[in-house]
């Protein structure tokens, strides 16, 4: 069971979370040119690292909020978690 | 190589089985080979065993960074079917599926191929008619599909629910009577039995530490037992892939993911086919011990742990609880996790890549193990002939950037994420 200390509601077991994938991807500027290996990087392409993955969760059955969670994928072991807009 | 037969069984009883030649030999790497396979679980063994046989090319390592057949091939659930609706998926596993008919014979080694048959239960109208849907494009591809209705398949399964004020009734199901189960283990170890004796060298025990890569081709890999030469390499890491990838500055529409079997306690022979709940992700078998061996749903979330957790494993048994109740009174006997290459379409890729000499074979989500003859096999021709065959065209790396995603389920990007 994985316990993750939403940034809003505190530590809630892993049942009410839904999993949001890699919070690092980023989505293209639309105000410029942008090629298909750019939209396949943001849409396709994925790092998968085993290691340290900062990524995206759902409160689904709690608050709602979207929320960052630093975490091992190799452990499960999370090192923190972040609001949406926050960086590491 | 020693033939395994009655005759030579009965002959080695005499001296009490202590004369048995070993299986594959367990040797040191040479400087170079034609070929690299990296990863000796089932499709890289089947490709290094398709190599040798089919296109006469021997001098062929397998490096395995642990023991050979300790990855998902021997962690899966050992379903074996064809039921696809697409074009590509169904006309490359109906191949897998000749190969498994044929496998025991041609690799002198029982792989238990048992075609019991897998039903996919329905709950709804409208899951019979996409079934009814799905059975007409498997027909035309050749491949065997009945459609059942309700009193169908409780002839098949009476153990099922099939009281009426139940959440997900069953309204009929769609069945592939060729499919079936084979022992996972004797997969892997009759591809490694036949590949060593063709000249494949099996290293165990052996992990990749980087690539050689000189001006856009491949030149050898680096391993934890010295640097291997070799102008054709291909990898066949399934839940490894991005691990590998990081390696050669690739990024693939690959994510990791942790997916969870599990095996009851031994009963008496009770389920005679493969069933899968059509109302969640929840599947069945009973294996020739007894044990009731039952999967589901991923755990959700990116993982190399080979591990799982417990809130996963209880949905998909409270699924398997809601299809067949008896389930709930027996103790199960062992859970584990194997990690899985996630594509982001749902289907595999067996490609070559931007550099030259280096092939990639990925992506099988959950569904790798029917298809292993079938992988090896166009792997090995990819290889050989730097070029893709027929049956793997459509499992290229471009179909994503290009718009020709192979959408099994038809639910868009990252199908699998519940």
């Amino acid at each position: 069971m994985l316990f993750i200390k939403c940034p809003y509601c505190g530590i809630r077991s892993q049942n009410e979370f839904a999993y949001g994938g890699d919070a690092t991807v980023k989505r293209p500027e639309l105000n410029k040119e942008i090629s298909d290996k750019e939209w396949d990087d943001f849409v396709y392409n994925r790092k998968s690292p085993r290691g340290k993955h900062l990524e995206f969760w759902h409160h689904i059955s709690g608050c709602r909020q979207w929320f960052k969670v630093h975490r091992d994928t190799a452990t499960h072991e999370i090192f923190k978690t972040l609001k949406p807009h926050e960086e590491l | 190589m020693q033939k395994y037969s009655v005759f030579n069984l009965i002959k080695n009883a005499f001296s009490s089985h202590e004369n048995w030649e070993v299986a594959w030999k367990d040797p040191t790497p040479k400087k170079s080979y034609d070929v690299i396979i990296i990863g000796g679980g089932g499709h890289g063994l089947a490709t290094a065993y398709y190599l040798a046989k089919e296109h006469n090319i021997t001098n062929v390592a397998i490096i395995e960074k642990g023991w050979i057949g300790g990855g998902n091939v021997g962690r899966n659930t050992t379903i074996i079917r064809s039921n696809f609706m697409h074009d590509a998926n169904g006309r490359f596993n109906e191949f897998s599926m000749d190969l498994w008919r044929n496998m025991s014979q041609e690799l002198n080694f029982n792989v238990m191929f048992s075609p019991r048959g897998i039903i996919n239960l329905a709950h709804s109208d409208a899951q019979m008619n996409a079934y009814a849907r799905r059975g007409n494009s498997m027909r035309l591809n050749g491949i065997d599909a009945v459609l059942l209705n309700r009193e169908q398949v409780k002839k098949l399964i009476p153990m099922a629910d099939f009281s009426e004020d139940v959440r997900f009734p069953i309204f009929g199901g769609l069945m592939q009577p060729s499919a079936g189960t084979a022992r996972h283990d004797a997969v892997a170890w009759g591809y490694a039995r036949q590949a060593d004796s063709m000249g494949v060298d099996i290293i165990q025990n052996c992990e990749v530490i980087g690539f050689d890569v000189v001006g856009g081709k491949i030149k050898g890999v680096r391993t934890s037992k010295g640097d291997i030469k070799a102008n054709k390499i291909g990898l066949c890491v399934a839940g490894s892939t991005s691990i590998l990838a990081e390696k050669l500055n690739m990024t693939l529409p690959i994510e990791t993911h942790l997916l969870q079997a599990c095996v009851s306690e031994p009963i008496k022979p009770l389920l005679d086919h493969v069933v899968t709940f059509g109302a969640g992700h929840f599947y069945c078998s009973q294996s020739d011990k007894g044990e009731m061996v039952m999967g589901g749903d991923l755990d959700g979330y990116n993982s190399y742990a080979q591990r799982g957790n417990l809130p996963t494993l209880q949905h998909v048994l409270t699924e398997g609880i809601a299809m067949f109740p008896f389930l709930s009174k027996l103790k199960m006997l062992r859970t584990w996790g194997g990690i899985m290459d996630m594509s982001m379409d749902g289907s595999p890729i067996i490609d070559k890549t931007h550099i030259e000499g280096l092939y990639l074979n990925c992506g099988w989500c959950y569904g790798g193990f029917k298809s292993t003859p079938a992988s090896g096999w166009t792997f090995a021709h990819t290889i050989a002939q730097d070029k893709v065959h027929k049956l793997n065209a459509d499992y290229s790396l471009n179909r994503f950037s290009k718009g020709y995603l192979l959408d099994e389920k038809g639910l868009g990007t990252k199908t699998w994420i519940s």
